[in-house]
């Protein structure tokens, strides 16, 4: 069951049903990466738990070198 | 050519550390990650610094990698604290948002900095200075949301106070604009807001962020009574990166101890340091 989401900014179609299943099929689950879908962040403790939904915005952000 | 002697290190009963949001840190130096022309040359840098604590920003992770490699596979995170920033924001909320983005990922880390913040909340691109109502907006929502908030300001002792009062952990006034390297061009207005901080509380943090070029700008901040500088490109673009991060440490320590040390007042005339007793010669005038 496809469905579309900007992700990053992109526009995107996917299966993944949740957010851990969505950082699964981008390879990105070993990583540290923070999530935030809609403008919330969500905890990696609850990325098992919360559901993806056709329309969502998510931003995945990592740590880059900074001033 | 003759040997370099090793100098001893300096004794560590000479000045007490830094205490910032209740952690003690073992250095007052701070650096920043950014701009470096590869990861080893930053790893090499840090390590030569001395710093504890380094900055990082908050990015998209680039879905499709090209190079593959990560920032965090080049920091020690059990070594440092990482400080993330809020670089780039242009708005409190935004400002809010990549710092609450920036605490999940040192909450995976389980990294100290996990609830410190460089809050930066800008006013345009081309000058990099800071907004102050927004600044002071993020601030009070960040440390309403249990940040320990590191904040950059401008030089003014005037916003200074009121980012302090506004819960910040520390004021981190700017010596000259972001990435300038003109050091600090007001060192009336950083010695105006270390008073007015640390009036009734001599133990406030306050740190030096921004416009370091040099060595001595260190120096100069740390001798006016500066609790650590902040600084990135001044090592990131120097000619040698790792010779400038071992020069920025010595400089740092050298302004400190010089301050501690209390400086002779400035004179108009000479004071000789040999005797006048016992001189042989003519003295013109006696």
């Amino acid at each position: 069951m496809s469905m579309q989401l900007t992700i990053n900014g992109e526009t995107k179609q996917t299966d993944a049903g949740t957010v851990r299943e969505l950082l699964v099929s981008l390879e990105l689950h070993k990583q540290a990466v923070a999530v935030e879908v809609n403008r919330e962040v969500v905890p990696k403790k609850l990325h098992e738990s919360t559901p993806l939904k056709d329309g969502d915005t998510v931003e995945l952000v990592t740590l880059v070198g900074g001033g | 050519m003759p040997t370099p002697v090793d100098t001893p290190d300096t004794p560590k009963t000479l000045d007490a550390p830094l205490t910032v949001a209740g952690r003690t840190l073992s250095s007052r130096l701070i650096v920043g990650t950014g701009k470096y022309a590869d990861y080893p040359t930053m790893q090499q840098a840090l390590d030569a610094s001395g710093a504890q604590v380094v900055t990082v920003a908050v990015r998209r992770e680039r879905l499709v990698n090209e190079k593959g490699e990560s920032l965090l596979d080049f920091i020690d995170t059990s070594r440092y604290t990482i400080l993330p920033n809020t670089a780039g924001c242009f708005t409190a909320e935004d400002a809010v948002r990549v710092a609450r983005l920036g605490r999940e990922i040192l909450d995976q880390l389980d990294n100290p900095g996990k609830d410190w913040v460089k809050l930066e909340v800008l006013a345009d691109k081309k000058t990099l200075l800071p907004d102050p109502v927004g600044t002071l907006e993020a601030c009070a929502e960040l440390v309403k949301d249990g940040f320990k908030v590191l904040c950059y300001t401008s030089d003014d002792p005037v916003m200074a106070v009121k980012i302090k009062e506004a819960g910040a952990a520390s004021v981190m006034p700017a010596g000259s604009p972001i990435g300038s390297g003109q050091g600090v061009l007001n060192p009336n207005a950083i010695r105006i807001i270390l008073e007015l901080l640390k009036e009734d509380d001599p133990d406030y943090p306050v740190i030096l962020d921004a416009g370091v070029g040099t060595a001595s700008d260190v120096t100069t901040a740390m001798e006016l009574g500066a609790d650590a500088v902040l600084l990135n490109t001044g090592i990131a673009h120097a000619k040698d990166a790792v010779r400038m991060a071992h020069a920025m440490r010595h400089a740092l320590e050298a302004g400190r101890l010089s301050y501690l040390a209390g400086r002779i007042p400035k004179k108009l005339y000479a004071s000789a340091s040999s005797p006048w007793s016992g001189v042989i010669s003519y003295i013109p005038g006696e």
